[in-house]
């Protein structure tokens, strides 16, 4: 994994989002690494397009323009798997067709080549999400915390440069989803990832404790 | 200058899709003409149509064609629409739906022969008549099948399309609002099939339109099943070209041709009265809505068109039952109902004549549904969010009538030098096998959640790796089915097996069509009964390979 000093800051500079002719949102800032920016906004505000962006898979429909910089690098102008941006939505996305297990090794870069210490690593990784001996299990047999939990190891063992949350606490229930929400904000920051949430619960922007951004027409105070 | 490069891919891939086609037709036009320099046709001349038109009853052979195409199609559309309309989404849907989902399998002349098994004079329906009701104890001397005028065919038409056309529909219903619409309607006092054709029939058809036309030109210029149940004397035009086309006269050939050009513009003829039945329809639709009538009690339209749908279904059930029958009778005289006794005597004696086609069969089938299945994931993952016009080109092979372009690609192929052999055969099935190949992977390959992908992506993964380890492994069932689709196509397929397989590459099909004139049942029996399992073992591969190598994961079984 990146040691904190390695990451760089993330900076938006006029992110501009349209569909047809109509703005949806207009974005600047700057995230520190381990820092995270909320943006809080109705459904429909364009508050997921923006994490669409900047992976790199925003919808035809959709235009978009502005710069992304990690550091000085220009993040729109890689392919979207060279940006390494960590995803964690909604759901947890788990590869159905794979163990827990494989699911991690898949998001071990591939420097790493030899297959022992691959394994050893996504090991290492479950064991660390109290995950312990669930390599060989399939997923769908898996709760939603641990679903949750195999997700964000998955992430982190990639190597990500930043990390985009979109909604990633607003399937699980209240006491899972205060724990999760604390694991998650807890890596960002000891990985020294710039993270970016976007979320309609006031709750995910308070424990994510940075800077927040309200788009769409509904304000909230 | 991505766009631009993407954009130029998809017009070559749309050129190279309409070519079979395009120069199958110019293959055929030029002999018509008189053009064809390999027999010494060097002139343009009228002549050849003029021979056309001297043939006799070239016109009735012309019409009967016609009428099955447009009766059959009318017909099943009308039963199967009344179907959906009066019955989706209960159970006794389910029920039907699941019988008649394998039909969509059986290829067309395993299905007629099933039926001529049932409805001949000496056939297992007046079998179980027989003595006690019809007092006959000899087969009664009835032009049955074969009768002239086609009835046999189209009822055989009829239930073999029904199946197609009720898969077509049920795809296309997901995406309408049938559940709100029923409610609506009921409340507003219609019944359910009127409540059903008012509120939403233009909008299934429009999604359906591509299908139904594939379906008339399909059974104005359908072959084999003209061969098994059509008329004799004379047969229907598709049938007489095939003969022309068989004659060792080379003169012929050029007659061929011009009956070809016929069959064309048949096809378009057929094409054309039925916009003008859809205007009509169009009519009624706008009568029935301003009426006000609410036509509250179907229960008798809704059950004719249930008893129409299961009927047919069971009669090709029993008659494939029949084809299996036949062929391990021993003595079977009339009017038995059952053989007095059972035998493999036919199956060891056909062994030694079925060996080599079969495996042809499977061979072709094989090469042509694994290779559309590969163009199909290029096609996809290019484009998967293309709408169902962008796919036109792959569409157009099932809305030519097949003889006026596989004939002359067969031309094409002798001047380009290819001999008949399994490659050339299989190419050309290619053709046919593609766009039901891609009809069945495009919905599910749009269903996947796009999200798996950009997950993916973020964890630093190549578009071409993601397809490989992600979403071919996750499509790996809806990939299978495609294939067995493809591959039951392929063993279906008549008309272009002999045409280029030109008697020296036979498979199953070819040999059972041959042989229906003959009138062995026996021997029919064992062909036609391989001919309908044949594609079952593609549906076989495609059930148990996701089952087994996804045995320990839950969430990839269905």
């Amino acid at each position: 994994m990146r040691t904190p000093g390695k990451t760089m800051p993330l900076t938006l500079s006029d992110v501009t989002i349209r569909l047809a002719d109509r703005l949806l949102l207009s974005v600047s800032a700057t995230v520190m690494p381990g820092d995270v920016l909320t943006i809080m906004g109705p459904s429909g505000s364009g508050k997921s397009t923006l994490l669409a962006y900047i992976g790199g898979f925003l919808d035809p429909a959709f235009t978009a323009s502005g710069a992304v910089l990690l550091g000085q690098d220009d993040l729109i102008a890689l392919r979207p798997q060279q940006r390494h941006t960590g995803i964690l939505f909604q759901d947890p996305l788990l590869f159905p067709h794979l163990s827990v297990g494989g699911n991690i090794v898949f998001a071990i870069p591939e420097a790493f080549k030899d297959r022992d210490v691959r394994r050893r690593m996504a090991e290492n990784a479950l064991d660390e999400g109290g995950l312990g001996g669930f390599f060989d299990r399939d997923p769908e047999t898996l709760s939603g915390g641990q679903k949750a939990r195999v997700a964000l190891q998955r992430v982190l063992l990639s190597e990500p440069r930043l990390l985009l949350l979109d909604e990633p606490f607003s399937k699980l229930d209240m006491a899972l989803r205060q724990q999760t929400r604390e694991l998650v904000f807890a890596k960002a920051r000891s990985a020294g990832l710039p993270t970016i949430l976007v979320t309609h619960d006031r709750a995910d922007a308070d424990a994510a404790g940075g800077a927040l951004i309200h788009i769409g027409a509904e304000r909230q105070s | 200058m991505r766009d631009a490069l993407q954009r130029g891919i998809g017009t070559g891939v749309a050129v190279m899709l309409c070519l079979p086609v395009l120069a199958g037709l110019a293959g055929t036009l030029l002999p018509a003409f008189g053009y064809l320099p390999a027999l010494g046709g060097t002139q343009l001349t009228l002549g050849h149509f003029e021979a056309l038109v001297a043939q006799p009853h070239i016109l009735r052979s012309a019409l009967i064609s016609l009428a099955a195409g447009l009766i059959s199609t009318f017909v099943t559309l009308m039963v199967v629409c009344t179907f959906v309309a009066g019955f989706a989404g209960t159970r006794p849907f389910a029920f039907i739906q699941h019988l008649l989902s394998p039909l969509l399998a059986v290829p067309h002349a395993a299905s007629a022969f099933a039926i001529a098994f049932l409805i001949a004079p000496s056939g297992f329906l007046i079998r179980l008549a027989s003595p006690e009701l019809t007092g006959f104890d000899r087969p009664p001397d009835w032009l049955v099948p074969n009768d002239p005028l086609g009835l046999s065919m189209i009822s055989g038409l009829i239930a073999k399309e029904m199946p197609f056309l009720l898969l077509v529909m049920l795809a296309a219903l997901p995406q309408l609002p049938v559940a709100n619409a029923r409610r609506l309607m009921s409340a507003l006092g219609y019944g359910r099939v009127s409540g059903f054709i008012i509120a939403l029939w233009p909008l299934l058809y429009r999604q359906i339109r591509l299908p139904v036309f594939a379906v008339l030109v399909y059974s104005t210029s359908v072959i084999d099943v003209a061969m098994i149940l059509g008329p004799r004397l004379p047969p229907t035009l598709p049938v007489r070209i095939a003969q022309w086309l068989a004659d060792d006269d080379i003169g012929a050939r050029f007659l061929a041709s011009a009956g070809a050009v016929l069959q064309l513009a048949l096809g378009l003829f057929a094409i054309v009265v039925w916009i003008g039945v859809e205007r009509l329809g169009r009519l009624c639709h706008r009568r029935l809505s301003a009426s006000g009538k609410r036509l509250s009690d179907d229960r008798l339209l809704r059950r004719t068109a249930a008893v129409i749908t299961t009927l047919s279904a069971a009669l090709i059930f029993t008659g494939l039952g029949l084809l299996a029958l036949w062929s391990i009778a021993g003595l079977w005289p009339f009017p038995d109902s059952l053989p007095t006794s059972l035998t493999f005597r036919t199956w060891q004696r056909a062994l030694g004549g079925f060996a080599g086609p079969l495996a042809n069969t499977i061979i072709i089938a094989l090469l042509s549904s694994l290779l559309a299945l590969a163009i199909a994931i290029g096609l996809l993952s290019r484009s998967a969010h293309g709408t169902a016009e962008r796919w036109f080109p792959v569409f157009l092979p099932l809305l030519v009538p097949e003889i006026a372009f596989v004939f002359g690609l067969q031309i094409l192929a002798a001047m380009a030098g290819f001999s008949p052999s399994i490659a050339t055969v299989a190419a050309v099935h290619l053709v046919f096998v593609l766009p039901y190949v891609l009809l069945s992977l495009a919905p599910p390959w749009r269903a996947l959640d796009r999200r798996y992908e950009q997950v993916a992506s973020g964890l630093g993964k190549s578009p071409l790796k993601i397809l490989m380890t992600i979403r071919l492994p996750m499509l790996l069932r809806a990939c299978l089915t495609a294939f067995a689709v493809g591959f039951a196509v392929s063993v279906s397929l008549y008309l272009p097996t002999v045409l280029i397989g030109a008697g020296r590459v036979t498979t199953i099909t070819t040999e059972a069509v041959a042989l229906s004139s003959g009138g062995d049942r026996r021997i029919i029996g064992v062909y036609a009964l391989l001919q309908a399992l044949l594609p079952f073992l593609g549906f076989l591969i495609a059930s148990l390979v996701p089952q087994l190598l996804f045995r320990h994961r839950r969430a990839m079984r269905i």
